[in-house]
């Protein structure tokens, strides 16, 4: 029988492959090659000594289940008080807390952006400042705002009578998982507003004239009609968003002093593996972490019924 | 001379020179010595006079400040086999953690050890290899502002109450005559090594033990610990900010030495900062022992920094001779007297000069030579788990989040767990 493609589609195809080669070649190396080897780890017993000498041993499943592996539901005090389950619901917390601040203010910045104004360009020039600025250099430029004795934050505050003594922000229990927050949603503002903002931009004219004419509240308009329109494209950015939420390591790491009670999950991965020296059950916790993450993800494509493939 | 002949022994001439060049710049040498106070310019001082001696060159690599990212940093350059670093600065609870990745120095020594405080050679020697030269040592001790004390009519206190009440009393008084930000107690309570060295001082003061014991037993769940954690845990937002949660060395330096607390925990070095032409508290500062709580002893951690090689270094002779100049007499002399380095050389404890420059040296002598280890030598390399696991116990306490009792039950099941069957190692 014919093959139904025809030959010029198959041309097309194979040189596809052959211009999506060098790219995937890449990918591999960069991100497939460092993958398959935590994974690979994950089921040895190797330390950061071993694996120089590649003198480790195979374990099978013991990093996951054993006595002191991952999934170590059979402690006293229950899972979510053990380490690693603290560190789950940190990085929850976090991710959630922080995405959907991130997610309103941006909306509201690009809504303020999308309007006439003078200066509007530099404006979304401008905006852009937190997000180019690397994580570590503001972690660690909010760390000195906050720090309580030496910090502005403090000193404005009190000289503003709103606080009456130094409060340490990012070490009281209380505080630290808000100041987090607030340096987070300072830096990833900017992305979502600006990724809001190209929605917006695309939206057409007329369902607003025809609103206008109407006579409907802005408010109702913008709940009736923006929001459904940019829907899709703002679930798109909170999913980039929710991802890095959840691999969040820098912010908690310089700001907070990463006891347990603050401890995020890339955070509790890297002290196993270098502090700790138990690269086998730090690879076995890090490929927990892909595996959640990559949960997260479908579960919210089917929650949000978004198509990425951009159909919808 | 004909052209040829003469850019020939042109040539000839130029590369000899070249070569000559080269042999006299010698090897270069890489370091890692210090990030705390003064540490750079004291090691870059003392390394400038051995290249200059020696027609090496010296490296210098920057570190983190915090111990234990210092020593994540190192292991990962084991791990990568790396030859970035010859010589690299090593707490005193490291050695049994990297001894596989230290150039043995025996041969290089000379019998210099022997000058040295045994406790300490015995702490760097591990199967026979001596891993590092012991550089200075460390002991925690309590710094006070004399003036304040003075003007309100108290002494140095002997015992953690004496010490609360005075705090309180001073911090308050300074307060109401108009510095609102004085502070009664500062010390390093973030979740880190330095916080394990201040635990372990207070468990120790009370009588509480030492973590685990010469058998490798864990001993930290006993009431004792349980009154010197709650007591910690009673100074945060009293007489402690409760900032404090996240302090360093350096942090606790910089409320001090700008004149905002009562009282500091911290190591010798911050001693002559506080006394530097800069320091609003030049002249105003006394050093003692750390309290002891009731029925116990005053105790201090035993820190301390050595200097090693790196087994995989290209020049690992040159390497260890500038381990044993900056290790030697002279060099810990100077920066005794003029950093307050605690020497590890018996002999310097009675050197009229030193003594000058740092009288407490004299007086807290015997702190030093009595100072507490932390049990890196019986948990070897599982020594950061459980001193992780304590700091982390300990940081809970003083934040709240748990009673000191708990922490205390869940911290043994924890090391018993990390020991993972009957022995240590």
């Amino acid at each position: 029988m014919r093959n139904p493609t025809s030959e010029l589609t198959r041309e097309r195809t194979r040189s596809a492959w052959v211009f999506l080669a060098p790219t995937l070649f890449v990918l591999l190396m960069v991100a497939g090659w460092p993958l398959g080897r935590t994974i690979f780890f994950s089921f040895t017993d190797a330390s950061l000594e071993t694996i120089g000498e590649s003198t480790y041993k195979m374990v099978g499943l013991a990093n996951y289940f054993g006595d002191y592996g991952v999934f170590n539901f059979g402690t006293a005090e229950g899972f979510w008080k053990t380490d690693w389950g603290m560190a789950i619901g940190n990085t929850f917390k976090f991710a959630i807390v922080s995405v959907v601040l991130e997610t309103i203010l941006g909306v509201v910045f690009a809504l303020v952006l999308n309007a006439e104004f003078k200066g509007r360009g530099f404006v979304r020039a401008a905006v852009l400042v937190p997000w180019a600025i690397p994580t570590i250099v503001s972690a660690k430029m909010w760390a000195w705002i906050m720090h309580d004795q030496f910090g502005v934050m403090n000193a404005l505050l009190r000289s503003a009578h709103i606080i009456d003594h130094n409060i340490a922000w990012t070490a009281e229990p209380a505080y630290a998982l808000w100041a987090v927050v607030l340096v987070d949603v300072w830096k990833t503002t900017p992305f979502m507003a600006l990724l809001t903002l190209a929605a917006l931009q695309m939206l057409p004219r007329d369902c607003y004239e025809a609103a206008h004419v109407d006579g409907i509240h802005p408010v109702k308009v913008f709940f009736k009609v923006t929001l459904p329109l940019i829907w899709p494209a703002l679930m798109v950015a909170v999913i980039f968003r929710l991802l890095d939420a959840l691999r969040v390591f820098d912010i908690i790491y310089v700001m907070t002093s990463n006891s347990v009670s603050t401890i995020s999950m890339s955070g509790f991965v890297r002290r196993e593996i270098v502090d700790n020296n138990y690269v086998g059950y730090g690879s076995a916790a890090s490929t927990v972490l892909f595996l959640i993450i990559g949960a997260c993800t479908l579960i919210y494509l089917k929650v949000s019924r978004v198509d990425l493939g951009g159909k919808k | 001379m004909k052209p040829m002949t003469l850019k020939l022994s042109a040539a000839a001439a130029l590369m000899s020179l070249a070569a000559f060049g080269v042999q006299a710049a010698g090897v270069t040498v890489t370091i890692a010595c210090g990030t705390v106070g003064q540490d750079f310019d004291f090691c870059k001082k003392a390394v400038d006079e051995w290249s200059a001696k020696t027609g090496n060159t010296v490296k210098h690599l920057t570190i983190p400040q915090s111990t234990s990212d210092v020593l994540g940093l190192f292991r990962q350059m084991f791990a990568a086999k790396s030859t970035d670093l010859d010589v690299l600065n090593v707490d005193v609870v490291w050695p049994g953690l990297i001894k596989d990745q230290l150039l043995d120095l025996k041969p290089y020594t000379k019998g210099a050890e022997k000058e040295h405080f045994p406790a300490i050679i015995a702490n760097n020697t591990i199967n026979g290899k001596l891993v590092a030269m012991p550089w200075f040592t460390d002991a925690g001790v309590l710094y006070y502002r004399k003036d304040l004390l003075a003007k309100y009519g108290d002494k140095a206190p002997t015992t953690w109450d004496e010490l609360t009440a005075t705090a309180k009393k001073v911090m308050d008084g300074e307060r109401k005559a108009g510095n609102g930000d004085m502070q009664g107690y500062v010390f390093q309570g973030k979740a880190y090594e330095g916080l394990s060295c201040n635990a372990i001082e207070w468990v120790a003061s009370f009588g509480g033990g030492s973590i685990i014991d010469a058998d490798g037993k864990v001993t930290i769940n006993n009431p004792k610990a349980a009154k010197a954690l709650t007591t910690a845990a009673s100074w945060i937002g009293t007489i402690a900010p409760t900032g404090v949660l996240n302090y360093g060395e350096e942090d606790a330096r910089g409320v001090f030495q700008k004149g905002n607390s009562v009282f500091m925990r911290n190591w010798p070095y911050a001693w002559s900062l506080s006394q530097g032409a800069d320091s609003p508290v030049k002249g105003k500062v006394g050093v003692v022992a750390l309290p002891r709580g009731d029925g116990g002893k005053t105790a201090a951690a035993l820190g301390g920094w050595q200097l090693a090689v790196n087994k995989n270094s290209k020049h690992p002779a040159e390497a260890a001779d500038l381990v044993m100049y900056l290790t030697s007499t002279a060099v810990q002399k100077d920066r005794a007297i003029r950093g307050s380095y605690n020497p590890t050389i018996p002999a310097l404890y009675k050197d009229a000069d030193v003594l000058k420059a740092n009288p407490f040296f004299g007086d807290l002598y015997d702190t030093f030579v009595g100072a507490v280890p932390r049990p890196a030598t019986i948990t070897g390399v599982k020594y950061n788990e459980v001193s992780a696991a304590f700091w982390n116990a300990a940081h809970e306490v003083l934040s709240g989040t748990a009673k000191s009792e708990d922490s205390l039950k869940k911290l043994e099941t924890k090391i018993d767990s990390i020991r993972r069957g009957p022995k240590w190692q």
